[in-house]
């Protein structure tokens, strides 16, 4: 009998087993370093857009009592409403030179500030907001009335932290007397900072008048455009994916197509602009900058995401289901339109919004047939206005607000994007709830 | 029968939008990023003012809008192309072959500048032929006092308009050529047998060296490549450096600081006029056009105390001349 020492114990760990052990050790850390990181970046990306986006939803105005004189604005004096509209906008820019220096006299605050400097504190798009309010009703004229006017886009930018005295030691348009000035006004209440809710049902406004631009009307084009998408996208990708799954033969031509769509969902969106000017611009005539263009073009790229999703969902419904529908005498169609597609209407559904959603944050396409650029319209009075009149979408208005040149543009373009991702997470969050709630395992 | 609906009303849709294709509401414009903050100051005046809706303003690059606009008549094509270049004879004549009598409109001038970043003020003066000397494909200069002592000894890193932009043909003349010249560069390039037009393309050529960097996209762009790289030198328009004089510094060109009087007296080296071309057999087509057109020429508006002069546009003082041109227009 020899003496024979077990090289193998079970208690014992080999040395093969623990670096086997170990390996796996290290892997799940790897694991749990990348989800980390990961969650660092997301962090990263949400603090930078609230910190740099919530303060667009604030706005900084001036409350001033503003007198329409009649010398002014209706210089014969017979309240004829065509005279008074010949009264540009440029005409108002007096009387509110004048209100400026009423409000400082009333609190007793001296400046040394010229006519102009006076009036540069006040938005540009203030005598706009007089003139409208005055030719609604030309018996205002010569009341005197409270306004609630936006302050300049530089005045706001001091009160935000953007601007300070240094800074606008070189500026043309701003200067420290002005901000002297504001320090006064802030302590009597003439002017403060408050929530602006024209940033979110706004127009563009142009590059003079950062302050009075807002999101709202590109909001409505952008809905206008996932209306189309809808409308247009759900029918013929669910149609041609019931087609394709339940009814068509499987050859090398159903084969074929079936790859098209696979490479298709694969094309980048700017290919798809491309082919929006060259077909429904430029061939269909189909007029440019309109949501309804836009749609049309989104709706191509949607397409193939549909299909994709919808024929996967269809393929998830068990054939035993179709084999009772068939055995008892339903026709094929009915087997589908009963059983298979209700029971993959939630898939379906999850498959749609998340393709809407790519589509929302759509800019690319939209560059080539003109959806970005200053486009400010007013709100669409009706859905064919909100489809045929030119407007914009909020990432290109984003986009368009990124490349201007007033930093106060860039401040704006971060709160869109808030806008922007609230309207994202809401559809992911939706289609998430539409899985879970309705969708059958078997 | 459902999705049979759907489809119906959607043809039904479409079927509508085919007939109200026939007007078209609001003046379309298109080109130079320059001259769009100035359109859209007019286009907003315009809308505030009028009883015409805002016309809308593309931006896209002078070129990109001259070929839009000379593509066709028709009201899927725009009507005024913004340009901060001038167009070129041959485009000139073969555009009016397409869509007939153009109008070139001129709405005052632009000023280049060379702006660094505000905290380091090392550009105090530069003078064309410096900037030649340092961009030019021919140089092998590493840093700027290579070539000049007078200048700061940082690396040369320039950021200049892309070749689609106006900006870069008036660097390329107002910079470029000049500083190639007063080097005697373009004199041997003249005695070593070349004509004269591929002496000035020999002259344009910028080093491809990483030193010369061409930015395609807009002045936001140029300023972020500032930030990224602090001892850089950007090329941006005056407007631009105005919005941001809390960031940039413009260094003076021949002693000269860039401003809009200097700019208007025509001290000022390196400025353009700006432009847009109307496709005048669209102003009886488009409500509004010839309206848009008037208002932007007019004082109130292009004037030296109008808004686009506030801004940063230095106003035309022959206005009244561009003012009678438009009015002939019909």
């Amino acid at each position: 009998m020899t003496d024979t020492t077990p090289t193998n114990s079970l208690f014992k760990t080999s040395d093969r087993t623990k670096s086997r052990n170990a390996a796996e050790k290290r892997f799940r850390v790897y694991g749990i370093i990348a989800i980390f990181i990961g969650l660092f970046m997301l962090l990263v990306l949400a603090s930078t857009i609230v910190l740099r986006g919530t303060s667009a939803f604030q706005q900084t105005f001036i409350t001033l009592d503003v007198e329409l004189l009649e010398s002014k604005l209706d210089k014969k004096g017979n309240r004829n409403i065509d005279d008074i509209k010949k009264v540009s906008t440029f005409g108002y820019n007096p009387i509110l030179v004048n209100a400026v220096r009423g409000s400082l006299e009333k609190n007793g605050i001296e400046t040394s500030l010229k006519k102009k400097e006076l009036s540069g504190i006040i938005s540009k798009s203030a005598p706009s907001q007089l003139r409208e309010y005055v030719l609604a009703d030309v018996s205002r004229i010569g009341q005197t009335i409270e306004f609630r006017f936006l302050a300049n886009g530089w005045i706001d930018g001091y009160l935000k932290g953007r601007y300070t005295r240094e800074s606008v030691a070189n500026s043309k348009f701003a200067s420290a007397e002005q901000f002297d000035l504001i320090d006064e006004l802030i302590k009597v209440g003439v002017v403060e900072k408050k929530f602006n809710l024209d940033f979110i049902l706004g127009a563009d406004a142009s590059d003079q008048r950062p302050e009075a631009s807002g999101i709202g009307v590109a909001v409505v084009g952008s809905f206008y455009m996932m209306l189309v998408v809808l409308l247009l996208s759900l029918p013929l990708g669910v149609a041609a994916s019931v087609y394709l799954e339940e009814f068509a033969k499987k050859n090398l031509f159903t084969d074929l197509i079936e790859i098209t769509i696979s490479n298709l969902a694969a094309v980048p969106s700017i290919v798809f602009g491309i082919l929006g000017l060259a077909v429904f611009i430029n061939y269909v005539n189909l007029p440019q900058s309109t949501p309804l263009v836009g749609g049309l073009v989104l709706t191509l790229m949607t397409l193939p995401t549909i299909i994709i999703s919808t024929r996967a969902s269809l393929k998830s419904v068990p054939p035993s289901i179709r084999d009772a529908a068939l055995g008892i005498g339903a026709s094929k169609m009915q087997m589908v339109f009963h059983h298979v597609l209700p029971l993959a209407a939630p898939g379906i559904f999850t498959g749609t919004i998340i393709g809407m959603a790519q589509a929302l944050g759509e800019s690319a396409p939209l560059l080539l047939i003109g959806m970005i650029g200053y486009i400010a319209t007013n709100m669409p009075a009706n859905i064919s206005e909100g489809l045929l009149a030119p407007n914009s979408a909020m990432p290109a208005q984003i986009y368009e607000w990124a490349k201007r040149a007033d930093p106060a543009f860039v401040e704006r373009a971060w709160g869109g994007i808030i806008i922007l991702l609230i309207f994202l997470l809401t559809m992911n969050t939706l289609a998430v709830v539409l899985r879970r709630k309705f969708e059958r395992r078997w | 029968m459902y999705f049979v609906k759907k489809l119906v009303s959607i043809a039904a849709v479409t079927a509508l939008s085919a007939t109200t294709l026939a007007a078209r509401d609001q003046v379309h414009i298109a080109g130079s990023s320059t001259v769009l903050p100035y359109a859209s100051i007019v286009a907003e005046a315009f809308g505030e003012n009028f009883d015409f809706p805002t016309p809308i303003v593309e931006g896209g690059g002078s070129g990109a809008g001259r070929k839009r606009m000379c593509e066709g008549v028709g009201l899927n094509t725009i009507d005024i192309a913004n340009s901060s270049s001038l167009m070129k004879e041959e485009q000139w004549g073969t555009c009016q072959e397409t869509v007939g009598t153009i109008t070139e409109v001129r709405i005052g001038y632009d000023g280049i500048t060379f702006s660094t970043r505000l905290e380091n003020k090392g550009f105090a003066n530069l003078t064309p032929a410096q900037i030649y000397l340092a961009l030019s494909d021919k140089s092998n200069a590493n840093t700027w006092a290579d070539v000049d002592p007078s200048l700061p000894a940082v690396a040369i890193k320039a950021f200049i308009p892309g070749t689609k932009h106006g900006t870069r043909e008036v660097f390329e003349k107002k910079v470029m050529l000049s500083g190639c010249k007063t080097v005697g560069t373009y004199k041997k390039l003249m005695d070593g047998g070349l004509e004269k037009k591929p002496a000035e393309k020999e002259c344009f050529k910028v080093r491809t060296d990483g030193a010369s960097v061409d930015i395609d996209g807009d002045y936001t762009e140029t300023l972020a490549s500032l930030d990224a790289n602090p001892e850089g030198i950007g090329v941006f328009g005056l407007s631009f450096l105005l919005n941001n004089t809390d960031k940039l510094y413009a260094a003076k060109v021949n002693g000269i600081e860039p401003s809009t009087e200097t700019i208007a007296s025509g001290e000022y080296p390196v400025s353009r006029p700006l432009q847009f071309y109307v496709k005048n057999a669209h102003v009886s087509q488009v409500p509004g056009m010839k309206e848009y057109i008037e208002f932007f020429v007019s004082d109130e508006i292009a004037g030296p105390d109008g808004p686009l002069a506030d801004y940063g546009l230095v106003s035309d003082p022959e206005l009244a001349a561009t003012q009678a041109l438009v009015a002939a227009i019909n």
